[in-house]
């Protein structure tokens, strides 16, 4: 029993980290007041980019840095989109998931079914991962559930305790008296959005060159939509996206675990978009949940510099 | 230790696509001086100090600090300078605390833990000026006033010597004006200098140095506070010739169309905007309504057209009531409506010239029957009001938001009168439009009143309320301050009015 219970808490880590990863990607965004629907197919690019780097250069780290500036780059293109042009962040968003998905099942299609010449390393603690359960759970994981945890603490860190923070939340709350105290508000917003794809990227590169160790269409299995309702989940808080990603992650792995037993895989799978709504519903029901809940405010609404 | 010893606006011109914000003006504050700068709303007040904050840049014209000319590209220049701006509306982030909002954008702000280095520099300032606040309360949670010294507090932690207040008693209570009032006397004996935007008398007569009037973008007046009393400021600031009357034909009044009484509406914000207010229109009359926006004339027009609740009151229309806000009902007992913000609310941008032409009526005959809408006759209708109202349009099968403002104007005043409405409530329909319409429809108006129509006429311009009215009344804080007829009446008993002062109607 203690090997089923110890095995699920391993593998709810692993499952959740690149829901984590993705997730601080999308709260940094949103948080810039631009919705990013995109993540599904940035995920799925930077999980063939870092693949095909891997591949030929043996070297997860390299693919890890390609999954990321790939992510960047396209969501920069999302970024031109709707913060200079000015156009629907959902449409834009939705595009670049099609174009995502379309690029990496083109590009991955040589690679399909070959197993990569080497994973991304685990990182040994001496001490902490020889230690009984807990060492097993907590420090015997690959780099990238390390690395996701201290960008997630980095992340929480610069949104809530720096001026960086104040200008990225001021942003998104009221460009307007941002402006007015001479930030750079475009700017902020191309940052923003180009952080979140360079972390969903990441997501990716996690997925094929640590988790599975192999490309096949259709690797994210539909992660970028639960990060899409984990944020709200999450309140559009770092700390919110830890509790978000490791649930939801333990959701993904209970799939698995269940269907032996009969239950359908499906109803599980419907549980992250299911909580969502619940914690919309409860936040919603209480007149200070509402103000806590609230969105950014001018999310998904097209900044027009000086307006008159 | 003040930067700004004196500050000078010269030459300054600056204009938008169609109209001439600023003319020529010329401005000068020294340290420790109070100014008031008077004028109705789009008199050009906040885009001259828009330009003076970096907001704008002037088309002409240059800005001298101690002598020395300066370029004010953008506020972080203008800061760097000493010039701090209060907006009317605040430029605060309602989610976050006041000291996250001061925080914001503030060079001296430490990367790390900004806030628990800011916290000292406040309590200085709010010890200093009387400005109490409590730093860590979210936006949301304060008054305006608190509000108010927020945006204070902000522009003194970076250093503003003269500071720009747009209307800032406009949100204020009256506890709230003086303890404002006390805060900027306490500035400028500390040799801080205040530019107050206002059109409230009262407030620049109690606490400026010097005022500086403008009207339609030119400086019209400027005096030391000493040589002035109200009445020369209304005259400064609403001008004294009135250009003649239009000719009307000569009718007396016929019978009552609409009648109101003792309407009380609230304003979105849940606060008293119309307050006991009764009035009466007639046949073949044209009431005008004057007043500084924002004393409850849009309130009144939407409750009489039925896009607005009353609190209590009666509408009569011809003597059926209008007890429910009910554009549809409203519209059927023959109230039409030329609204204030025409592209918004007057049309629909994207549809086709004719499809505008139609709207509200679409669903009455001749141009619809049962389901099917009869496009022959809304293109005969359209062809005929392009026609006889002067629509200066290629076609009318264009897009309306192509049209012009004047054209889009004429569209909507031609739709709503050309049924032969019985009474016709138009809100600034002259606004920004350019000499040519609005001649055009000031005719059209009285067209329409002499050939038996009720007009209720809401307008910030006098000329236009004396050249076009039968009968004005003036509107301050929901209640009419009086009622006058335009040939008895000087300009200086409305402007008083205006501002707030009652007269003995004879």
């Amino acid at each position: 029993m203690l090997d089923i219970i110890v095995s699920v808490l391993t593998r709810t880590i692993v499952a959740g980290t690149p829901l984590l990863l993705a997730t601080l990607g999308e709260i940094v965004a949103e948080r810039a007041g631009i919705l990013n629907l995109g993540i599904e197919g940035l995920m799925s690019t930077g999980a063939v980019t870092a693949f095909i780097v891997t591949f030929a250069t043996g070297n997860p780290w390299l693919g890890m840095l390609a999954a990321i500036l790939m992510g960047t780059l396209l969501s920069s293109l999302h970024g031109f989109v709707c913060i200079s042009l000015r156009a629907n962040q959902v449409v834009s968003g939705l595009a670049l998931t099609m174009l995502g998905l379309g690029i990496s099942g083109l590009w991955g299609k040589p690679y399909i079914g070959r197993p990569l010449p080497e994973r991304m390393g685990r990182l040994n603690i001496p001490g902490l991962s020889d230690l009984p359960v807990v060492g097993k759970i907590l420090f015997n994981h690959d780099w990238y559930v390390y690395l996701a945890i201290v960008i997630g603490i980095a992340i929480w860190f610069l949104v809530k305790h720096t001026s960086m923070g104040i200008t990225l939340r001021s942003v998104g709350e009221n460009p307007k008296a941002a402006e007015s105290q001479g930030i750079a508000v475009i700017r902020v917003k191309y940052l923003a959005v180009m952080t979140g794809g360079g972390l969903a990227g990441m997501a990716g590169a996690f997925l094929s060159t640590a988790y599975s160790g192999s490309w096949n269409e259709g690797i994210t299995a539909g992660r970028g939509w639960i990060v899409v309702a984990l944020t709200i989940f999450a309140l559009w808080r770092p700390g919110g996206a830890f509790l978000g990603a490791y649930l939801f992650g333990g959701i993904f792995v209970l799939q698995f675990m269940l269907q032996p037993l009969g239950v359908s895989p499906n109803l599980l799978a419907m549980l992250p978009y299911l909580s969502t709504l619940l914690v919309l519903l409860i936040y919603g029901l209480s007149k200070s949940g509402q103000r806590r809940m609230s969105a950014p405010a001018t999310l998904g609404e097209p900044y027009v510099r000086g307006g008159r | 230790m003040n930067r700004i010893l004196c500050l000078e606006m010269r030459g300054i011109s600056k204009s938008f696509v169609d109209v001439k914000a600023n003319r020529d003006i010329n401005l000068t504050i020294s340290s420790g001086e109070i100014l008031g700068l008077l004028g109705e709303n789009g008199a050009g007040k906040t885009t001259l100090m828009n330009i003076l904050y970096g907001l704008y840049r002037p088309d002409d014209g240059e800005i001298l600090v101690n002598g020395e000319v300066v370029k004010l590209r953008n506020p972080k220049d203008s800061m760097r300078v000493g010039i701090g701006m209060i907006h009317q509306h605040f430029m605060l982030v309602e989610k976050h605390t006041v000291l996250e909002n001061i925080a914001l954008g503030y060079d001296e702000a430490p990367f790390f833990f900004p806030q628990r280095t800011l916290r000292k520099r406040i309590w200085e300032l709010s010890a200093q000026y009387g400005l109490d606040v409590d730093p860590d309360k979210p936006i949301w949670e304060l008054s305006a006033g608190e509000q108010q010294r927020v945006e204070i507090i902000k522009a003194l932690s970076r250093k503003a010597d003269l500071l720009i207040m747009d209307e800032p008693t406009s949100v204020l209570t009256p506890q709230e004006t003086e303890e404002l009032f006390d805060i900027l006397r306490k500035m400028s004996s500390g040799g801080h200098s205040v530019i107050l935007i206002s059109h409230k008398l009262e407030e620049i007569l109690n606490i400026c140095n010097r005022v500086m009037v403008l009207r339609k973008g030119l400086l019209t007046g400027e005096a030391r506070i000493e040589e002035v009393d109200k009445g020369k400021l209304a005259v400064m600031m609403i001008g004294r010739q009135i250009a003649a009357a239009y000719p009307k034909a000569d009718i007396n009044p016929g019978d009552v169309v609409l009648e109101v009484t003792g309407l009380d509406v609230d304003s979105d914000r849940g606060l008293p905007a119309v307050r006991h207010l009764s009035l009466q229109v007639h046949r073949h009359e044209i009431l005008g309504i004057a007043g500084v926006s924002g004393n409850g004339q849009q309130e009144l027009v939407e409750t009489i057209t039925g896009l607005r609740q009353p609190l209590s009151g009666s509408i009569l229309m011809k003597g059926v009531p209008l007890d429910h806000a009910d554009a549809r009902k409203a519209h059927t007992l023959g109230i039409t409506h030329v609204p204030e913000e025409r592209i918004k609310y007057g049309i629909v941008p994207n549809l086709l010239l004719y499809e505008n032409s139609v709207l509200k009526r679409h669903r009455d005959a001749p141009f619809s029957s049962w389901i099917q809408m009869n496009y022959g006759a809304i293109k005969d209708h359209a062809g005929k009001l392009v026609d006889s109202f002067q629509v200066d349009t290629p076609s009318i099968n264009v897009r309306v938001k192509n049209l012009s403002g004047g054209n889009i104007q004429k569209l909507i005043l031609g739709r709503e009168i050309s049924g032969g409405p019985e009474l016709l409530v138009a809100a600034h329909p002259t606004y920004g439009l350019d000499v040519g319409a609005t001649e055009y429809i000031r005719k059209q108006i009285i067209e329409l009143r002499d050939s038996g129509g009720a007009v209720l006429l809401i307008s910030e311009d006098l000329d236009e309320l004396f050249m076009v009215c039968d009968r004005i009344a003036v509107m301050f804080e929901g209640r009419f301050m009086g009622q006058v007829t335009p040939e008895s009446c000087t300009v200086e008993e409305i402007g008083l009015m205006m501002t707030g002062s009652t007269i003995q109607e004879e």
